[in-house]
Order: structure tokens, then sequence, then C-alpha cells
């Protein structure tokens, strides 16, 4: 009998594509940044935008980072119900996966403790990296999506407890003016998450399941793609532009997940993701056989 | 929207007065890389900062670097990082030290404009994130000071090309942010009574 080393072989997963992220970016991101430099008008807003894809070609060319704040380390995991390991060793070894590869590339570790401020070691520490989890029924494989997140749109989020009576009119200008606010801090043009329904945390929770989603990708649910189309342009009227030195393009996107909610609440969650939009992925299947995906 | 380039650290206060919001610059010489944890040192707790820094540009940076053999440091990934968060600094680093030009991403808040105005500074905007090709316009780290802060040290940078840049505010009052925020404020309410 065979027996794979899962657990290595997941903690491999996560450190190739901890590097992969912060040096390779999606082409979709390409794609929306290239679509946005042919339409900007603004001087400012074209120079910005020809510096991103000129900063693209370069980390192309000489194989370094993208952005050099590599970020706190998200990952999003779906996991069938089936597959071999447990969640607990996936845990582990995506926390294993993240100080390799923060101390054989070797990466800028920004884990610190919340009150003392001392580093706390590789880009991990207590609850770092940060795990979703979503369980598959009938399926024996894992997703691992890496989305290393920078802190200056991080730093730009932001969380309303709309009452019932505020609508959705309340939901649109929370939006707008969280971004408005926000200005050229969370590196615009980049990808607006928003989380609706649920609870407090739970907003926030989804508004950053939100911006892992491919550039344009649309929320099942017709009422809340409706919304996705309608902030995308108004957001895209405010004239804040890239970097905020004001223009056309402010947003590549705005995503939307959405949960159920009770009949009092009306939160709303604003995570903001920059334009160095890094996410990539690993599809592991039960016996252990790794198909890279920059797209998923 | 004019284009220009200026070498630093400057000692004519013309080469700052030249330059309008929205202008494009590109940098020559020497900067000087600072961050939220030297300019704690060197304010609140009283440390005198053991560069020159007259006529400087300070660029907000924490950068990605690899330690030599000979006790110098090679550039791996040199980024910059969110300007608003050290606001405060702006008057004292132009009155007590003589900066005259300050270089980070997402801009500054409305305080800094009359600062820079007195004081005959400008801000400049780089674009965040776009840490691979600023790399490449450092051609050396020449010196680095309170290493016990890495990497929030005193960096001395010699450059070639840095930028482009966009002078996000000038030194005679102008700044693009408080422009684009007053423009997108008046847009908001126009929006609003769309909804």
């Amino acid at each position: 009998m065979i027996t794979t080393d899962l657990e290595g072989v997941v903690e491999d997963a996560a450190a190739h594509l901890y590097v992969w992220a912060l040096k390779d970016i999606p082409q979709d991101l390409r794609d929306a940044l290239a679509d946005a430099a042919g339409r900007e008008t603004s001087v400012p807003g074209q120079r910005v935008l020809s510096t991103i894809l000129r900063n693209i070609q370069v980390a192309d060319d000489q194989k370094n980072l993208v952005c050099q704040d590599t970020g706190i380390a998200v990952y999003t995991c779906r996991v069938g119900e089936q597959f071999p390991l447990h969640p607990a060793r996936i845990q582990a070894a995506l926390k294993a996966g993240t100080e390799r590869a923060t101390v054989e590339h070797p990466l800028r570790s920004n884990a610190v403790h919340t009150i003392t401020r001392e580093n706390t070691g590789p880009n991990t520490g207590y609850r770092l990296p940060i795990v979703h989890w979503e369980f598959i029924p009938e399926w024996d494989g894992l997703d691992v999506k890496c989305v290393p997140k920078g802190s200056g749109s991080e730093n730009m989020s932001f969380l309303k407890m709309c009452v019932p009576a505020d609508g959705v009119k309340g939901i649109k200008q929370f939006v707008l003016e969280s971004i408005v606010g926000a200005g050229g801090k969370p590196c615009p043009p980049g990808i607006v998450g928003i989380g609706i329904g649920g609870s407090a945390d739970y907003a926030m929770y989804l508004a950053k399941e939100a911006i892992a989603r491919p550039i344009g990708t649309r929320n099942p649910d017709p009422h809340v793609a409706k919304l996705e189309e309608e902030l995308y342009g108004l957001l895209n009227e405010t004239g804040i532009g890239p970097m905020g030195l004001g223009g056309d393009v402010t947003v590549l996107q705005c995503h939307i997940e959405h949960a159920d909610t009770h009949m009092t609440l009306n939160p709303v969650a604003v995570n903001y993701q920059c334009w160095a939009a890094r996410r990539a992925t690993a599809h592991v299947s039960a016996d252990g056989v790794v198909d890279y995906d920059r797209e998923a | 929207m004019a284009t220009h380039e200026v070498t630093f650290p400057v000692t004519d206060s013309q080469e700052i007065l030249k330059l309008r919001a929205g202008d494009e610059v590109v940098v020559q010489g020497h900067i000087i890389g600072i961050r939220d944890r030297t300019q704690i040192r060197i304010f609140d707790q009283g440390q005198e900062p053991p560069m020159d820094l007259r006529g400087a540009f300070l660029l907000h940076t924490a950068p990605n670097v690899r330690k030599r053999d000979d006790g110098g440091y090679d550039p791996m990934c040199i980024g910059t990082t969110t300007s608003a968060r050290m606001v405060r600094f702006t008057e004292p680093l132009g009155a007590q030290y003589g900066v005259r030009a300050i270089c980070g991403k997402g801009g500054f808040p409305d305080e800094a404009i009359e600062p820079m105005q007195r004081l005959g500074m400008v801000y400049f905007a780089i674009v965040g994130g776009a840490a691979a090709l600023e790399t490449t316009q450092i051609e050396e780290i020449e010196q680095v000071e309170w290493e016990d802060l890495m990497p929030e040290c005193l960096w001395k940078f010699r450059v070639k090309d840095f930028g482009p840049l966009t002078v996000g505010i000038d030194a005679h009052g102008g700044s693009l942010y408080r422009d684009v925020q007053d423009a997108a404020k008046k847009k908001l309410e126009e929006l609003y009574a769309r909804l």
C-alpha cells in the first residue's frame, strides 16, 4: 500500500502558493488593469496605470514581488467531506507552509502581537494565518486559495449596521461614502468587496470572501448581481481615480457576498482589495496530486 | 502639467517652488527611507537623527533587504507605505531639519497643506504597490542607521530615474487630494439623489 503524506503535500502547496501569489498576479487582474489604462482620461490617472503595468512587467522579468507588502496570509479552503486529511491538520500545514515560504524566500515578516507590537515570527502567530473554511458534501478533494492581503487596503475596511428602513439605498450610500473617504489610501483602482446580511462579524467575513473572487464574476443571486453592477457604475462616477489622484477608474470591480439575516438587521461591510489583488489556488486530490491554478 | 527632473538633496528652494500639484517628477541623487517608528524615535523620544536631513527627500518605506557578509544591505523589494499615518511629523521635519520633500502613497490630509506652503515643502505621490519597478530604480543602499528598528530604520538610497512621481501637494497651497475630495463630495450629493 502506498501512503501519501497529505499534510506534507498541503504544506508544500501553501509554501508555493504564498510566494507565487506575491509574484505572478492572475490574468483577469492583468486584463482589468490594461482595460483601465485604456479608458482612463486624467493625466495623473494614466501615469499611475501605465506605471502599474510597467511594474507588473518588471516583476515578471525579474521574478520579484509585485508589491513589497507581503501582507497577512489569508487562505480560503474548500474541503470535501471525504478528503482524507482532517481540517485541524490542514490548518497546521498551512501555518507550516507560510513559515517556510517566509524563511526560505525570504519574505518580509509582518506579524506582530497586537498589543506589544513585537514580531511574532515568519508571518505567523496566534490565530495567524487566517483560514476561511467551506465544507463540500460528496467530494474528496481540497481547494486552497492563498490571498496575501496588504495592510494599506485592509486598513480601509468599514462596517455599518444599517437598519431595515435604510433599505438597499442605505447600503449603497454607505459603500459610496466609504470608498470616497478612503481616497488614495487603499491603492485604487482595486476590488471593492462587500458583505451584506448575516451578522456584524459574518458580513465582514463575506466581504473578505468577495475580494477573493476572480474579477467580474457575478453573484448567482440576480438581486445581488444587479447591486454589484449598479455599485460598480456608481463608484466609478466618484472621480477618486487611480491612487486617489483623480480620474475615471476608481474601482476595477465590485463583488458582493450575502447571507440571510434577522428581520431587524441590515449589516453592510466593506473590505477593499488593492490593485495588486493577489491570489493563487491549489487543487489537491485525495491521493495528493496538486494542480496549481492562477485563475480560480 | 509640466514634467521635471529634480536632484536631491536640494540646496536651491527654487527647485521646490517650481513644482505644481499634478506635475510629473523624476528624481535623481539620494533619498532617505523613513517610517512610523523612525519618526516616533526622533520626535516622541527626542533622539537626533544620525543623518543630515537638510534639503532631503524622505520616502515612506520599510524595505525588504538582504544583509551581505560585509555588513551592508542589498535591496530585494522596496516599496512605499501609506503616508497619512505620519502626517503629524510634517511640520517639525521641515522646521527643525530642513526636509524639502516627502514621498509616499495615498496622500496627506489637508493639515499638511499649510506647513508645506509655509516651509517650502512638497508631497510626492508614488504608485503604491509598484515595488518591483521602484526596486530597479534604487542603485545602492549607501547607509543604514538605527538598525535595531529593522525594517523601520533610517535608510540612505542612491537612486536613478526614481519615478514617475506626481506632485500631490505643492509649496503654494495646492493639493490634488483636497481638490479630488471636494469634487467627490459634491458628486456624492448628486449620486445620493439618484439612488
